[in-house]
């Protein structure tokens, strides 16, 4: 954590929430010559060699996101996905921080509900690099999970989640997810309760079945050629866990029954968020629905939710929609923040834009713009390492075609009107929409 | 179109995927007549560029009673001009396949876009027309600052830690205008009225107080002769006057309570300390980076190392200072208790670290590994033309100079163990300190205190 207090570094941004949101959403795609292999240990491997600067990204994905933990032990994918840097077999964590420090490497790493990622971002010199690389190594294949580091980091997670409580999004967020996927695995969020309840044996034993080899994504990109690339993935994850079998089969998504919550809290603001479950990342309306939603909510300044709710009534500063494609249906969210007295008013506005886009979709001259910027604006995807990053491993973790990027921009232009509304009929159902208000202003 | 796409693809491939013997050029410069700068940078990696225009006006520059107002432009920049219709701004550049957004600071307000690097003179051409012919509407001006407020609401009134900020700016300048909000407070929001707006344009935006910044799959010398093509013909203006409104010399330390809805406590404490004014002559700027460095820059730095990870008086801790800035600076650390400890065990710790650096220094190991993360970054910030532009636009809008920024690494790499120390000891001293405590209210009784008798709203 770094965060400097001056707000000369914590910029005001026009519009935060829903331009990064729209970007989290439609990312779905890369374009690039991909090398695709299988390691000796069962990773499968992808692999962009770009030799312009010095420098190597690599990401380790695997399927031990939120939908691999039970119930009563939410939390614990994030617990051991957090502990998987605090100490190897051979070295302490101060050790391992160190290792990593001295060469000007950084770790990184996120979790969501599919999957659990570790990333290490390295200069490519011979010695810095290979330092770099043997302790991530080391991290990822002999985490130790030392008591001290288990007892403290959860006592972290606590901490962090009591806080999340008091917080009016947070809230919000948690419920949406409660209500949009009841028993299924995706409704999951840790609360102080099943956190207290992870033993240290747990985060092991976690680890153990999915932090496997089989099922783990290696993606490499920058300065490096194939043969380097290939030496690295097996150095990463020749000394994984083999899996004992497949994973447990996971529940189906059952859509959700159109419930309303209204959480109270002294904000002044009211959080509203609606939605439902909607598509997985093969779904073959995947391109219908979002060109659809540029138009509805993605679309930053130009979408009709900001136009119909921020620009002409001035309701909230951030408005959006998006789709969170997922290994299985993923949710489609509208979201927005409005002065708690006109909440109502807001929220009736929000779904007439709704109901208006379901019932008519887009006109030819929105879907034409939606086609221009997402076509044309193509290369701004992939024109970093670390943005390519992120594609290649969503193409490698998901099983998408390494032609997905080739295809995009013909795929996104060959959308129509009535595809679009189709896909958004199929898709997103009134009856079914989940509505979360948090900030009623009684408490 | 299908063609045309198809070879910007292929561009790319090539190169991202070769290894081009150098993609990236040296940084150029020049000034139009009418004082406008253009910086340009070459980076040829992907046919994609970033155009940024940089106006040296933030919240520092506003006056009490319209705090906010530069902020409150910067929406009304996107509402029409004389020629370009309100909301065609956005649709044109999105139309193009770009991306775009403006953000306000103390120092400064920027607008940039991302592009495929076609596009590019049509960015010249907009932003070109509403540095010249903005139209300042009283209705558009009545339904932005609705959203101005909700953001402020968003950001502010209901983050506890933003409060925490907020009430350390406030408390540790009296004189500097950094203690207002950049956002602006409520009451002057609600106070504030189109001429507000209309007048900061008048006095500002004019092309001797702002340079743009390109970065990306250009040609420098293209760039310049679209620059003088669009922006050339914009009138220069003389600038109002810039009154230094320094700090007066803080006598004491400072302490506050803020009261928000929240579990745990936060801990905020901030120290006056220097910027960098002459990158050739300072030093201090340089050392006290470095500090930062060795507290909470890398993997291994001290704070989390200590007070997180050994002792565990603290669940989140962090250490934060800007080199570059054009008012005064200031070195914070911030943190928040674990469970079962308190903010005063925290201050403690944190006091603990500080007594540490001016009494046993800094090792050469700890040295050496706060250089290797700046000459790291160095390589790492290559990767982003956007980061790259970021970069030169707070140097330049710090009264530095883009030519600064090797200079500083250098300067950088070249602090020692006794540097610090000496800067430990000479700035991080209770008379120029302010600490902002968070403390926690339950969610049932947050409610703030009616406004005194007088106060209207």
């Amino acid at each position: 954590m770094s965060r400097g207090v001056n707000s000369r570094r914590k910029h005001l941004i026009r519009l935060i929430s829903a331009a990064a949101l729209s970007i989290a959403a439609c990312a779905a795609q890369a374009a690039l010559p991909i090398e695709h292999w299988t390691a000796s240990s069962g990773a499968r491997v992808y692999f962009v060699a770009s030799r312009g600067i010095p420098m190597l990204d690599i990401n380790v994905d695997f399927d031990a996101g939120g939908r691999r933990v039970p119930a009563d032990k939410a939390g614990l994918g994030g617990l051991t996905h957090a502990l998987i840097k605090a100490g190897s077999a051979a070295r302490a964590e101060e050790e391992i921080s160190r290792r990593i420090a001295d060469v000007g490497a950084q770790l990184g790493g996120k979790v969501d509900r599919d999957r659990a990622g570790l990333s290490l971002r390295t200069l490519s010199s011979e010695r810095e690099r290979t330092q770099a690389i043997a302790t991530f190594a080391e991290i990822l294949q002999t985490p130790a999970f030392p008591d001290a580091a288990f007892a403290r980091e959860k006592a972290r997670l606590i901490d962090s989640v009591r806080e999340e409580e008091t917080k009016p999004d947070a809230i919000a967020s948690k419920a949406f997810f409660r209500l949009v996927y009841g028993a299924h695995p995706y409704a999951l969020a840790p609360t102080p309760r099943t956190v207290a309840g992870i033993q240290r044996g747990d985060v092991v034993a976690f680890y153990r079945d999915n932090y496997v080899a089989g099922r783990a994504v290696v993606t490499l990109i920058g300065d490096a050629d194939r043969a380097l690339a290939e030496r690295i993935a097996e150095q990463l994850t020749a000394g994984l866990p083999r899996a004992a079998g497949a994973p447990a089969p996971l529940p189906p998504v059952v859509q959700a029954r159109g419930e309303t919550a209204r959480i109270a809290h002294p904000a002044s603001q009211s959080h509203i968020l609606l939605g439902l479950p909607a598509i997985a990342r093969d779904d073959p309306d995947y391109f219908p629905m979002l060109v659809g939603n540029y138009v509805l909510g993605g679309g930053g300044f130009v979408s009709r939710l900001v136009a119909e709710v921020r620009e002409k009534r001035g309701y909230a500063y951030s408005v959006y929609s998006y789709f969170l494609p997922l290994a299985q249906e993923g949710p489609f969210q509208i979201g927005l923040q409005t002065r708690t007295d006109q909440a109502d008013e807001a929220l009736s506005r929000v779904r007439a834009v709704l109901d208006e886009f379901l019932e008519h979709g887009p006109s030819a001259a929105e879907l034409q713009a939606a086609k221009q910027n997402l076509a044309g604006g193509f290369a701004l995807r992939i024109d970093s390492n670390g943005k390519l990053l992120e594609q290649v491993a969503l193409i490698g973790y998901y099983r998408l075609p390494l032609s997905w990027l080739d295809d995009f921009t013909a795929r996104v232009r060959k959308v129509g009107v009535a595809e679009v509304r189709a896909a958004f009929a199929r898709r997103v159902r009134p009856g079914n929409l989940v509505t979360v208000v948090v900030g009623s202003g009684e408490n | 179109m299908g063609i045309r796409m198809f070879r910007r693809l292929f561009a790319l491939l090539a190169a991202l995927a070769v290894s081009a013997a150098l993609a990236q050029g040296p940084v150029q410069e020049r000034k139009l007549a009418n004082g406008l700068r253009v910086i340009v940078k070459e980076d040829h990696r992907a046919p994609t560029v970033v155009h940024m225009v940089w106006y040296v006006a933030g919240s520092m520059d506003e006056v009490s009673g319209e705090s906010g107002v530069a902020h409150v432009l910067e929406h009304l920049m996107f509402k029409g001009t004389r020629t370009v219709k309100n909301g065609e701004f956005s649709r044109r550049i999105a139309a193009a396949g770009g991306r775009e957004n403006a953000f306000t600071s103390q120092d400064y307000t920027a607008y940039f876009q991302q592009v495929p690097k076609d596009a590019l003179p049509l960015m010249l051409q907009l932003e070109a027309d509403r540095m010249s012919s903005l139209l300042v509407t009283g209705a558009e001006f009545a339904r932005e600052i609705k959203v101005v407020m909700e953001e402020r609401r968003l950001r502010t009134e209901d983050q506890p830690h933003a409060l925490v900020a907020e009430a350390l700016n406030a408390a540790a300048y009296f004189a500097h205008p950094y203690r207002r909000p950049i956002i602006g407070w409520m009451n002057d929001l609600e106070h504030m009225s189109h001429l507000d707006a209309r007048n900061w344009y008048a006095r500002w935006y004019v092309p001797n107080n702002a340079f743009v910044v390109v970065v990306g799959d250009v040609k420098a010398d293209e760039v310049f002769a679209l620059a003088q093509r669009y922006y050339g013909r914009i009138k220069a203006r003389p600038l109002p006057e810039r009154k230094p409104q320094l700090e007066p010399q803080q006598r004491g330390a400072r302490r506050m309570v803020v009261k928000a809805p929240a579990e745990l406590p936060y801990l905020l404490m901030g120290w006056k300390c220097p910027v960098l004014r002459d990158a050739d002559r300072d030093w201090q700027p340089y050392a006290l980076e470095v500090l930062t460095g060795v507290l909470d820059g890398n993997e291994s730095a001290r704070l989390n190392q200590s007070l997180v990870r050994n002792s565990r008086v603290a669940g989140e801790v962090g250490a934060g200072y800007d080199i570059a800035a054009r008012g005064p600076g200031m070195c914070s650390l911030e943190g928040t208790p674990s469970q079962g400890r308190s903010v005063a065990d925290l201050e403690t710790a944190l006091r603990g670290e500080l007594a540490r650096l001016v009494e046993g220094g800094v090792s050469a190991d700890e040295l050496d590994r706060v250089k290797a993360q700046v000459v790291a970054r160095q390589v790492f910030n290559r990767d982003s033309i956007f980061g790259q532009a970021m970069e030169i636009g707070r140097f330049e809008t710090a009264g530095l100079s883009h030519k600064d920024i090797d200079r500083v690494l250098e300067r950088i790499k070249a602090v020692s163990a006794e540097q610090v120390r000496a800067v430990a000891k000479q700035y991080f001293v209770d008379d120029a300190l302010t600490v902002v405590v968070l403390e926690p209210q339950p969610l049932g009784q947050a409610r703030p205190p009616p406004a005194p008798p007088g106060v209207r709203h």
